[in-house]
């Protein structure tokens, strides 16, 4: 089962802290997304491995855009 | 030797004519000079007023004196014609996205409940003492919006511009220490795990009719906040209509860069020794502190309140972002959400509150001037 990242809001990619093929655990931060100027970091929420990122650093992105999928 | 022209000399250098109001003065110009440098403390507004202070109080240079250099500075820019704040809110303007307002009208609201600390000031400074005038413009300093503050005590009581001033911008400063307390008293935990749905998209027709529908409508309500009201908005409609972009750029940039030096000089240049160190600064600055706090109050009351009656519930946390600290109020009501729930992202919504303030602020700051000039 796979489990999209979405952006919880628009802003831009700052940094990408994962690639693809990491093992990750829940709560783990997966990147970070910066805002009005505020960086905020993005959570996985389950356990599994990044199958695929779908952006990279300093993309704008728009709100509920996919970013990462989590298998 | 004629020493008695040696003495001449040395009595026309200020050396002979420091005060100890000098000093205490040159120790507050040089910690924010300090703050500004090693701790990043709002350096933009921290140097020049902290140099603007130290050189308002050198004794004998009569900066401000009339016709003298910080004197004429002060004199045209903010006290005789009230120049810059219109110029720095069409910066502002030209910086602001109105989005988040218009895909939920009702922070609109919001952002007036916030500013419930400007009236509780108000009546506090009345019941101290200040006269009318004065006391408007403390409790203006709830608002924290420095520009706005400057432009009413520059026009209602400009004898405590210096103060007023100071103390808007150090409020602005202090948001995330001052606000969170208040926030997290206000609010159980499962209020501020409240998620809320994701906001709408705004067309950009939406996004060009605001500025416009704005104006007309706040200026005709309120005619006194048109010189702040209508240069906001001549700025953001610079930002959405897309086809000026060199002049929403030089407003949002170079415009306010030098607006924003010539502003903060002149503040700091409104604090020489003689009318700062007076009991009633220190009193601003504490009624500033209850008008700010009383301010979060509302906004968070009126967000509960709100809950009361809304099938879908917001999360109360953004009614203290109504203060108009762009984006800092939004960013500490996205923080203490975070650390109750970390995957809780309430910051676009928070800022409809927040740009709403800084309408609301701007509309009490024209009703005062209606009611007071």
């Amino acid at each position: 089962m796979s489990e999209e990242i979405l952006a919880p809001m628009p802003g831009s990619i700052w940094q990408i802290l994962v690639k693809p093929g990491d093992q990750v655990k829940e709560d783990d931060e997966l990147l970070v997304l910066e805002a009005m100027k505020m960086e905020n970091p993005i959570f996985s929420p389950v356990d599994g491995v990044v199958k695929d990122i779908k952006v990279k650093e300093k993309d704008a992105v728009d709100v509920d855009q996919l970013l990462m999928i989590i298998e | 030797m004629d020493w008695s022209v040696v003495a001449e000399v040395i009595k026309s250098t200020g050396f002979l004519n420091i005060t100890l109001g000098n000093v205490v003065m040159w120790v507050i110009a040089f910690t924010f000079i300090f703050l500004a440098i090693t701790k990043n403390y709002e350096p933009l507004l921290l140097v020049p007023i902290g140099f603007g202070i130290f050189i308002v109080n050198l004794p004998l240079t009569n900066l401000m004196h009339e016709d003298h250099l910080l004197w004429v500075f002060y004199h045209f820019t903010i006290y005789k014609w009230d120049l810059l704040p219109p110029i720095i809110f069409m910066g502002i303007g030209a910086l602001t996205d109105f989005g988040p307002v218009l895909s939920n009208p009702k922070t609109l609201i919001l952002g007036a409940a916030a500013q419930f600390g400007v009236y509780v000031a108000f009546f506090i400074s009345l019941f101290l003492g200040f006269n009318l005038q004065e006391a408007a413009c403390i409790g203006i300093i709830g608002g924290a919006d420095g520009p706005t503050t400057i432009f009413l005590t520059a026009q209602l009581a400009p004898h405590l511009l210096g103060a007023t001033a100071l103390a808007a911008y150090s409020y602005m400063a202090l948001v995330p220490i001052i606000q969170p307390p208040i926030m997290r008293f206000m609010t159980t935990e499962a209020e501020r795990k409240i998620k809320m749905k994701q906001t709408r998209p705004v067309s950009k027709l939406e996004r060009i009719c605001f500025p416009l529908l704005a104006t007309g409508i706040i200026c005709l309500l309120i005619p006194e906040s048109a010189p702040l009201m209508a240069m906001m908005m001549l700025g953001n409609l610079f930002k959405e209509c897309g086809v000026v972009d060199r002049l929403s750029n030089t407003a949002s940039n170079e415009l306010i860069n030098i607006v924003t030096i010539f502003l903060s000089l002149c503040i700091g240049a409104a604090m020489p020794a003689e009318l700062f160190l007076q009991k009633e600064s220190l009193f601003i600055f504490c009624l500033g502190l209850v008008a700010f706090a009383f301010s979060t109050f509302g906004g968070l009351v009126l967000a509960k309140t709100f809950n009361l009656f809304l099938k879908e519930k917001i999360n109360p946390l953004i009614g203290s972002a109504g203060v108009s600290a762009v984006p800092m109020a939004a960013r500490v009501s996205q923080v203490v959400a975070a650390k109750d729930d970390k995957r809780n992202f309430i910051l676009m919504h928070a800022m409809g509150p927040n740009v709403a303030g800084v309408i609301g602020t701007v509309s009490a700051a024209g009703l005062f001037l209606t009611l007071l000039r």
